[in-house]
């Protein structure tokens, strides 16, 4: 049988999952629709941002919801040279644990640097919100250096 | 649950409950030698199997090897595009990008002279009555709109014929 040229086609799979999110999540999201960042405070004191349902060390339930600041410290960062679609910036970026004040723990989103000589742990950045936003991590649309450059 | 206390600002507004998580993968499908044969037969309304050199039997999407043998097909063999129903299940869930009215069926069809069967739906007859052994034929979509693409088949109907007996299919369920 002679061999014609080999056909091929684009091939797109996608699952429209959704989910709920719980009550601390929830209040999480709802918060960033609103424009507000909350964490979540821990059995031993410390500010979880995100905010978790249960403790990570006693697994109690947690409640007690802080409104955390808009700016914050990078606590560790890596650079991202070729964003694919669905990431949040469609030129490259900094992935960033960012600990927003009032938290003790990271954050991860990206950070608008424009390059990676701009970006270094210590730094100071803040949130740029999305200009719509629906109760997502993206109502977040990045951070941004919050320093004079 | 423990009560959750919101910042004021938060109390009266409608709460977040869900988020939609997609996931989503990008690919480019490559049929292969023996398959884009077989699509290029379906855009002229050609069902296009290849028998095995050593089982006889009619591999059918051809994938240019006999999965029993292991070996390349040798011989392409033009098949009727009317069959039989072998197992078929009832879609009760609608999933995004398909327009297919619910309930519907989808089922394996063994053309005639066949040993695997063509996935395909089954429609022009009430969900409830379709049955194994049931004797279909293919509803090609219109010649303007025959692709490479086995949606150029657009569904299976009933032929009216009486259903062949399980004895005849048994190996291809």
């Amino acid at each position: 049988m002679p061999d014609a040229k080999i056909l091929s086609a684009p091939l797109v799979l996608e699952y429209p999952f959704s989910r709920t999110v719980g009550p601390v999540q929830g209040a999480f999201l709802t918060g960033l629709r609103e424009g507000v960042v909350l964490g979540v405070r821990g059995v031993d004191g410390r500010v979880l941002c995100p905010p978790v349902e249960y403790d990570p060390v006693t697994s109690d339930e947690l409640s007690e919801l802080v409104e955390l600041g808009e700016e914050g410290t990078v606590t560790t960062w890596a650079w991202e040279p070729a964003p694919r679609p669905s990431q949040p910036l469609d030129h490259p970026f900094a992935w960033a644990l960012v600990r927003l004040d009032g938290a003790d723990t990271g954050l991860l989103h990206a950070l608008d640097a424009g390059s990676p000589d701009r970006v270094r742990t210590g730094m100071r950045v803040r949130i740029r919100w999305a200009a719509e936003r629906e109760g997502a991590i993206a109502d977040i649309a990045c951070f941004e250096p919050a320093e004079d450059a | 649950m423990t009560d959750i206390t919101l910042p004021a600002a938060l109390r009266d507004v409608e709460p977040v409950r869900s988020i939609r998580t997609p996931a989503r993968l990008d690919y480019t499908f490559t049929a292969g030698a023996a398959t884009s044969r077989f699509l290029r037969g379906i855009a002229e309304r050609k069902i296009l199997g290849e028998r095995c050199g050593t089982c006889g039997k009619v591999i059918l999407p051809p994938r240019g090897s006999c999965p029993i043998d292991g070996v390349p097909t040798t011989e392409q063999v033009e098949l009727p595009d009317h069959g039989i129903v072998t197992t078929y299940c009832v879609v009760n869930v609608k999933f995004s990008g398909s327009a297919m009215e619910l309930p519907y069926v989808c089922a394996t069809v063994l053309p005639d002279g066949a040993d695997m069967g063509l996935f395909g739906m089954i429609q022009e007859i009430p969900f409830d009555q379709i049955r194994m052994g049931m004797r279909v034929e293919a509803v090609w979509v219109p010649d303007d709109e025959l692709t490479t693409d086995l949606a150029s088949i657009r569904w299976w109907r009933p032929t009216g014929e009486p259903d062949a007996a399980y004895e005849s299919y048994r190996e291809h369920v």
